[in-house]
């Protein structure tokens, strides 16, 4: 019997914009479950990003309950959801996110800033995080002193320092070249197999999905599911 | 504790990349700069010339006019008045001797040496204890003028204000030529602007038989201007006002400075709003440019709060920044600049030194800090409530 990490139940999303109203998610349902790697595509515009974005609390929908680890995020307030964020999940942005006076040491430890870590816990423990994406070497390099796949691990470390349960990657091999997203896509693989993190990624790059368990196809704000290759 | 830390980690991560921002900022530094050079430059003004004024009245020494007159130009006072002075108790003695000054002045021209134009200057008379009743007056070049002679000593503001008055040199008013003997100093104050010599060659040379304007009286105490002003005034050959010299100095500062701090601090206000919707500009630009820093930092789960903070001090520094260029500006090219006005009072030239104050200065710095706060508040509302998932979109 496996356990279900995330839920959607009935979620719509409509922006207003002006006086029109764009309907992107209307009453959707999904369930994730713990150890899923689940590859979200389809075309732009069909409402991915709107899907992670409410799946990692940092946007709320206009209809429906995201529960995510038995929470229901639409009910918590603003600054709880920001609490909830800094220990629950982890964003991978197509473009890292970098803050770039910071190097790779201390962007990692952001997240920890937000704990009651000592310093030296969390230089430890981003040392680790570090050591696991492979880059513990690049510790103390600023982010324009690393190429696209290394900032990607950089992020993917800061991703994972403060240990979710679920990784958000939006298009997180979308800057890179294959061979450089190969080594990130098997990254995450190794997070999902060996970390058990549940991963959540958008792409609109097949042979990427490849590496998911699975992969779902999202058309004007609906799913529907296909076999994994 | 945890949003302590969180206030810390934002506020340092917007000061570090400050530099890479300064092009953006330099609006707002520029206009609290330009506000607190006007402002310190404009009331350096009042300070400096209050300051002189000021500094040319001691507290025990008193002066003495006829009842009535509010300036020694419009008194008048005969010897039998200085002697009942002279005699009056609360009056320093040297020995027997009182300590006192009787003082006539008339009104000169001599050449600016700035514009070349003529100008007012007081020629005052004093009596042998002028040195004695005011307080560091000194001879600083050549020597005292002698008694009884056509001689004078300037005083050092007047001598590098105006022509002819070098020590050696003769100068001609009127009918009259004069000996220029010596250069005295004494503190800055008014009295450096008059030139002086003998009061009774002055009596003299104006036709002015025994009478003087004023008398100069260097008091027992300071609690003697009292004893004095009571026994003159009970004294029924005498019509006569009391006052303490820095209370005359100072009454005859108040128009001129208060004129200025009339015209000063409205013009800092007008100014400081200016520089707030300059520091406003500047910040809601800082603040866009950072939208994805700070949404970075939302979605990692950092408050509003920190956000909000780090803008705002941001902005506080941009303003901090301004204001010390500002006043160091002000300070650098107004402090000790040397004009002379005429005052209204004696109806003659004074000379005095703009004084950037250190009071000044930290009143500047006081509305620096306010235009960095106003200025940086709403962009920092802005900032706060930064719709986290659009940002990322906009990246
Ligand atoms: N703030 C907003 N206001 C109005 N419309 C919006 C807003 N944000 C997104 N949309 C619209 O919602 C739709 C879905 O956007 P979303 O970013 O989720 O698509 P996506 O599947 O991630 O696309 P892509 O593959 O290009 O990233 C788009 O049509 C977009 O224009
Ligand atoms: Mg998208």
């Amino acid at each position: 019997m496996t356990e279900i990490l995330a839920k959607l139940e009935h979620v719509s999303r409509v922006y207003q914009k002006g006086r029109e109203k764009v309907d992107v998610l209307h009453e959707l349902d999904l369930e994730i479950e713990k150890g899923d790697f689940l590859a979200l595509m389809g075309p732009s515009g069909s409402g991915k990003t709107t899907l992670l974005n409410l799946l990692g609390g940092l946007d709320r929908p206009t209809g429906g309950t995201v529960t995510v680890g038995g929470q229901e995020l639409s009910a918590m307030s603003n600054s709880q959801l920001s609490g909830w964020r800094s220990t629950h999940v982890g964003f991978i942005f197509q473009f890292y996110n970098l803050l770039p006076v910071l190097t790779a040491q201390k962007n990692v430890e952001l997240p920890l800033l937000l704990t009651n870590m000592s310093g030296k816990e969390r230089s430890r423990r981003a040392g680790i995080a570090l050591e696991i994406v492979g880059l513990a070497d690049r510790a103390n390099h600023k982010p324009r002193e690393l190429s696209g796949g290394q900032e990607q691990r950089v992020a993917i470390a800061r991703a994972i320092v403060s240990d979710p349960e679920l990784l958000l990657c939006d298009e997180p091999t979308g800057d890179l070249d294959r061979q450089t997203a190969d080594e990130i896509l098997k990254l995450l693989q190794t997070l999902n197999r060996e970390h058990g993190k549940t991963i959540i990624m958008v792409t609109h790059d097949a042979q990427a999905a490849e590496y998911a368990q699975r992969t779902l196809h999202m058309d004007k704000g609906k799913l529907e599911a296909r076999a994994a290759a | 504790m945890k949003v302590i830390n969180q206030i810390a980690a934002v506020t340092a991560l917007n000061v570090r990349n400050l530099p890479q921002r300064l092009g953006g900022s330099l609006v707002a530094i520029v206009g609290v700069a330009a506000v607190v050079l006007v402002f310190a430059a404009v009331l350096s003004m009042a300070a400096g010339f209050e300051r002189t004024m000021v500094s040319a009245g001691s507290e025990d020494t008193a002066i003495v006019m006829r009842a009535g007159a509010t300036a020694e130009l419009n008194s008048g006072l005969g010897n039998d008045d200085v002697q009942i002075v002279r005699n009056a108790p609360g009056v320093l003695r040297d020995g027997d001797e009182p300590v006192v000054s009787p003082e006539l002045y008339v009104v000169v021209d001599i050449v600016k040496k700035s514009t070349g134009d003529d100008a007012n200057v007081p020629l005052r008379g004093v009596g042998s204890g002028a040195f004695d009743v005011r307080s560091g007056v000194e001879i600083v070049a050549g020597r005292m003028f002698e008694e009884g002679r056509n001689e004078l000593i300037v005083g050092r503001a007047a001598q590098q204000e105006f022509a002819g008055l070098d020590v050696g040199g003769e100068i001609r008013f009127g009918q009259t030529t004069w000996n220029v003997v010596g250069v005295f100093a004494a503190n800055g104050s008014v009295s450096e602007s008059e030139l002086w010599t003998d009061v009774r060659v002055l009596q003299t040379m104006y036709r002015r038989g025994n009478s003087v304007q004023s008398v100069r009286v260097r008091l027992e105490s300071p609690g003697a201007l009292e004893t004095l002003g009571t026994a003159l005034a009970e004294d029924p050959r005498i019509e006569v006002d009391v006052r303490s010299e820095r209370d005359y100095y100072a009454s005859q500062a108040a128009p001129l400075s208060q004129f200025i701090r009339i015209v000063g601090y409205p013009l800092t206000v007008l100014m400081a709003i200016g520089a707030v919707f300059g520091a406003l500009n500047s910040m809601y630009a800082s603040v866009s440019v950072r939208g994805k820093e700070i949404a970075t930092l939302r979605a990692l789960g950092f408050g509003p709060l920190p956000v909000l903070v780090s803008t705002i001090v941001e902005s506080t520094l941009l303003a901090l920044v301004g204001g010390l260029a500002g006043g160091a500006l002000a300070y650098v090219a107004f402090n000790g600049f040397r004009v002379s006005t005429l005052n209204g009072a004696s109806f003659s030239q004074v000379v005095f030194d703009f004084a950037v104050t250190p009071e000044l200065l930290s009143q500047g710095l006081v509305a620096a800090l306010i235009i960095g706060l106003v200025g940086g508040f709403f962009p920092a509302l802005r900032a706060a409530r930064l719709p986290v998932a659009q940002a990322l979109r906009e990246l």
